[in-house]
């Protein structure tokens, strides 16, 4: 059976967006989506933001990374500092916020990866998790050298101007981004660099160039997450940014399937509405058995199906345009081998 | 390829229909409470972490405010009192996506909590904004009730605010016990620690004591003994531990036997009857009452919340019961489940008999007016030493 | 100066406690190549089991440290049963996964009431502290216990590994699994074995710990639990003395930072410097640089 095409494939993907879109603001205004469940899909949507940039950096690059977390807090006292204090609740001003948080996580990602990004996996993943608490430490300071920053006050203030629209339609921009950069040439070296290492630098890819890259695309993309965060959240706090966090989105992203967009947006935003769906199931009696049964349930995923749920498969519109029929291979159209 | 790519939609299938079965169950829930619910039933959202690294705090918030509500027999003037519950693992993202809930799902009228000033901060933003009141119990950052300048006015709390404690034991350590040299620790991460520690700094320096050390530690530690040495070496007077009782009962057994004499003093944090009465033996914290105190009220709670729950209440647990008789009483003053109308009544709360702070006050920026106790650790006991008025 | 040597003293004793914790882990990842992230958690059971048996149900110490390791051991052995074997070849990520959760499950299983219970509990020593001056210095029992535990632990795992056939074992698997089946090699069992020893080890380091720093609580095994894995790391993952090297570097400058630098950069510092040697030594202070094979 042909496969669709790719442009047929990418008209259907953005017929069902604005579908899924114009869904949810119905539901919204007619109040079946109450601001509860509402502000949990906002959460759910960030965080996808947040887990598809460590799909670069880890799923995609194989660069594991421990301190996803820091980058997103980073984007997000960046953004929500440079909002309090200049914007004044202008909506450019909100963009340029979410752009300098970006840009501040990508820096730091610059700065810190050049140096550590030679370490190979779990050593790579101490560094990262020390750059994590190094952050953590900081933002708990941060009063001692900004004092609007709050340090382990917290900060407050900050303009709540990302509502559903915004979220959304970042997080369709952040999609897209993601899957454009997958699916060109440097995203194909950075699946070499995952694959085998030496034997990209053999074929003539600049490894560290790749890695660095990817790091960084993946940590400024934590940064407008984080971003997104400070102003759909009212209150920022060093806690909440701490090296449990970068679990968080890692757990995500390995769920999902390595090597999977698809499978770290589905991931991300089930994964949220379950731990606020486990309120409803357990009630009021057995509330405590909430972080028991989430853990039990992460084990019970990872085992059932250890490739994660998409490992290295794609859906629709992700999916690359057919590779494998010039390597001969049978019902080509589905992305790269499952590591 | 096919039946794999099957079992795969089919999971995702079963994942979107258990969202969306929790989702409208819940929802469900909440439409067939808000059906049942008649005009005379008052919903009270309980906020705490009940799971988590503080759930210990959160399980006696919970107690102390459930207490107050059954003491009262479940119901304010012709109103019934329903509590709806809500844990937010200390954790603000969490709280705030819990109190959206209370609020706009559960539709509750008030809400009592949270217990860290970190989750209550954006909820009693979150509250004020949707005109809904809040008390909280034990967040003693100044931000819960006035931030950016600006009065949250559906924000209250039952509990001092920092500046006030560490004030009150530097003025305590500087009149009453004559001391010169103090050395603080406080959780470089816990605003609480900081609040106390800073002010306590600040007050006795300008008293004419003298600060000989003012050192930070981390949330998760439990070796101090790098901290410990350097403040043994100047043998200050004090040791000043504004912590939770957890923590101080660690730090105190550590600095002992570092050779450390210094009289030991803390913050309402210490309230426990877990802390290790007999490391801190001798030393001294500001409280919201005496656990001694010889009056019947507090006697009989005391009394009767041991026989409920097994054991003595904590600070948590007593300044969450008075939140919620605060709140109580303000619900039978406006006699109505208007939100506009308890804030009102919660504001002109005038001279309400609390547990404590006696009779109770509450000031323009919603925190309540009470004297501070000193108490002091003697032969196993909380022992009541003075009072100090704001 | 003798507050310098104080000093010194202090992060030894931090020091040798982190090696308690790192001994267990590195000695897993040595032969299953795994990041037991678990391993914090039986150190917290085990702690939990010993205080337990110390003051509840009139155990003499060295009993309830027994009684803690075995029953660690056999915590061990079941979690790497039901939540590691599954995965044994599968990707290294799904078992570290599995490894989270399995320490969350545990933290949060712990806190239930009918269980631990979420509270902070004194611990009171079922012995007394006793100080020995040594000129201007000051050393107790407890550090010494500490230390002799650890030199105690080095020289059973070395003779372990090197000297027995269990050792030999685990040393092939470590290797090549297949290769070891084909040699005789019962690979569940070393791999059972290993995390039975590992955790009895934790189990040990947890009552230590609970008597060095008298409180318990579920969550009391995430902090010393990552410190020792970055002790580990530091050392040389997989390297038994690597783990006690790196732990006693660590615990210098943690303590040497808090003291003579600044107290609330600690953390930050000790970590600026473990991001430094790793840069210097990328695979640890004592590791091996395995050649890639292209």
């Amino acid at each position: 059976m042909p496969k669709a095409t790719s442009a047929k494939k990418t008209i259907l993907f953005l017929a069902a967006t604005l579908a899924v879109y114009a869904l949810v603001r119905f539901l919204e205004t007619s109040e079946i989506i109450n601001p509860y469940w509402q502000r949990v899909l906002d959460q759910a949507l960030i965080t996808t933001m947040g887990a598809l940039g460590l799909s670069i950096i880890y799923g995609f690059t194989g660069q594991f990374s421990l301190g996803h977390a820091a980058f997103f807090g980073l984007g997000a006292y960046a953004a929500g500092v440079f909002d309090k204090t200049l914007g004044q609740g202008s909506l450019p001003m909100f963009v340029v916020s979410l752009l300098i948080g970006a840009a501040v996580a990508g820096l730091m990602a610059l700065i810190i990866g050049l140096p550590i990004l030679r370490l190979r996996s779990d050593y790579l993943g101490i560094a990262t998790l020390g750059f994590g608490i190094i952050v953590k430490v900081g933002m708990d300071n941060s009063s001692k050298f900004m004092p609007v920053l709050g340090g382990a006050t917290g900060m407050s203030g900050t303009p709540q101007l990302a509502n559903f629209d915004w979220v959304f339609w970042f997080t369709f921009l952040v999609i897209i981004l993601v899957r454009n950069f997958v699916f060109s040439s440097y995203g194909r070296a950075c699946t070499s660099v995952r694959e085998d290492e030496i034997a990209a630098e053999i074929m003539g890819i600049n490894t560290t160039k790749v890695k660095v890259l990817a790091f960084v695309l993946g940590c400024a993309l934590a940064g407008l997450a984080g971003g997104m965060y400070a102003h759909r959240y009212p209150f920022l706090h060093p806690s909440s940014f701490d090296f449990l966090k970068s679990f968080d989105f890692l757990l995500v992203v390995v769920l999902g399937g390595l090597g999977s967009m698809t499978g770290t947006i589905i991931t991300a935003i089930s994964w949220v509405f379950l731990l606020e769906g486990l309120r409803f199931v357990l009630g009021e009696t057995f509330i405590d058995f909430r972080g028991v049964i989430y853990a039990l349930i992460l084990v019970v995923a990872i085992i059932m199906r250890p490739q994660g749920i998409f490992g290295g498969k794609e859906a629709g519109f992700l999916i690359p345009k057919p590779l494998g029929s010039l390597a001969g291979r049978k019902g080509g159209g589905n992305a790269g081998s499952a590591t | 390829m096919n039946s794999k790519l099957w079992i795969r939609v089919s999971l995702v299938m079963v994942l979107a229909l258990a969202l969306l079965a929790t989702g409208c169950g819940g929802k469900k829930e909440g439409e067939k409470k808000a059906a049942g619910t008649d005009d005379k039933t008052i919903k009270l959202g309980v906020l705490a972490p009940l799971t988590g690294d503080v759930k210990t705090f959160g399980e006696s918030s919970l107690n102390g405010a459930k207490f107050a509500v059954e003491q009262a027999g479940g119901k304010v003037g012709e109103y019934k009192i329903e509590i709806v519950t809500a844990d937010d693992r200390n954790d603000a993202t969490e709280a705030v996506n819990v109190a959206t809930k209370l609020i706009s799902q559960d539709k509750v009228a008030a809400i009592v909590g949270s217990v860290t000033s970190k989750t209550t901060i954006p909820v009693t933003k979150l509250a004020n904004d949707s005109k809904v009141v809040i008390i909280s119990g034990t967040g003693t950052s100044p931000k819960v009730t006035v931030d950016e300048g600006k009065r949250k006015e559906f924000a209250f709390r039952a509990c001092f605010i920092d500046p006030f404690q560490g004030k009150v034991a530097a003025k305590f350590a500087l009149d009453n016990l004559k001391k010169k040299t103090a050395a603080v620790l406080y959780d470089q991460s816990n605003d609480y620690t900081i609040g106390l520690a800073q002010n306590f700094k600040d007050s006795f320096t300008a008293g004419g004591g003298q600060v000989t050390d003012f050192l930070a530690y981390g949330k998760d530690d439990t070796d101090f003994n790098a901290v410990l040495t350097n403040i043994a070496k100047k043998n200050p007077d004090i040791l000043y531990l504004p912590d939770y009782y957890q923590k101080v009962s660690l730090i105190g057994k550590q600095a002992r036997s570092k050779g450390i004499n210094a009289v030991f003093l803390g913050g309402d944090g210490w309230d426990s009857s877990e802390l290790d009465y007999k490391t801190m033996e001798g030393g001294y914290f500001t409280n919201h009452y005496a656990a001694d105190d010889k009056s019947p009220v507090v006697q009989k709670f005391i009394e009767q919340y041991k026989t409920k729950y097994g054991k003595t209440p904590d600070a948590f647990a007593v300044l969450s019961y008075d939140a919620t008789n605060l709140l109580l009483n303000a619900i039978k003053t406006a006699n109505s489940k208007d939100p506009v109308a308890i804030q009102k009544a919660m504001q002109e709360t005038k001279g309400f008999e609390t547990i404590t702070g006696g009779k109770m006050t509450f000031d323009k920026d919603g925190n309540p007016v009470k004297p501070a106790v000193i108490m002091q650790i003697k032969d196993g006991k909380q022992v009541y030493v003075a009072t100090v008025a704001p | 100066m003798e507050h310098v040597v104080d000093q010194i003293i202090n992060g030894l004793q931090l020091g040798f406690m982190y090696a308690l914790i790192a001994l267990g882990y590195t000695m897993v990842y040595g032969v299953v190549k795994l990041i037991n992230f678990a391993h914090g958690d039986v150190f917290m059971v085990g702690a939990f089991v010993g205080y337990f048996g110390f003051s509840q149900w009139g155990l003499s110490f060295p009993v309830a440290v027994l009684t803690a390791m075995v029953v660690c051991a056999i915590l061990g052995v079941v979690i790497e049963r039901i939540a590691y074997r599954p995965l044994r070849y599968a990707p290294k990520i799904a078992a570290l996964i599995s490894a989270l959760g399995v320490s969350l499950f545990l933290e949060y299983f712990s806190s239930l009431k009918f269980v631990f219970g979420p509270n902070y509990r004194v611990v009171q020593r079922p012995f007394e502290e006793v100080q020995w001056h040594l000129g201007s210095l000051i050393v107790t029992n407890i550090q010494v216990m500490v230390f002799v535990t650890v030199l105690i632990m080095l020289l059973i795992l070395q003779f372990l590994i090197y000297r027995t056939k269990v050792g030999m074992a685990m040393r092939t698997v470590s290797v090549d699994h297949n290769a070891a089946r084909l040699m005789g090699v019962n690979v569940d069992n070393t791999i059972s074995m290993t995390f039975a020893i590992g955790s009895a080890f934790a189990a040990a380091g947890g009552v230590l710990y609970a008597i060095a720093y008298p409180q318990i609580h579920p969550f009391m095994g995430i902090m010393p639990g990552l410190k020792a894995f970055t002790a580990a790391v530091l050392g040389g993952i997989g390297i038994i003395p690597g783990a006690v090297l790196g732990a006693i570097i660590m615990g210098q400058v943690e303590t040497m930072t808090s003291a003579f630098l600044s107290s609330q950069a600690r953390d930050a510092i000790a970590f600026a410097i473990l991001i430094l040697v790793l840069l210097i030594r990328p695979t640890g202070i004592l590791g091996r640089t395995e050649p890639d094979k292209v």
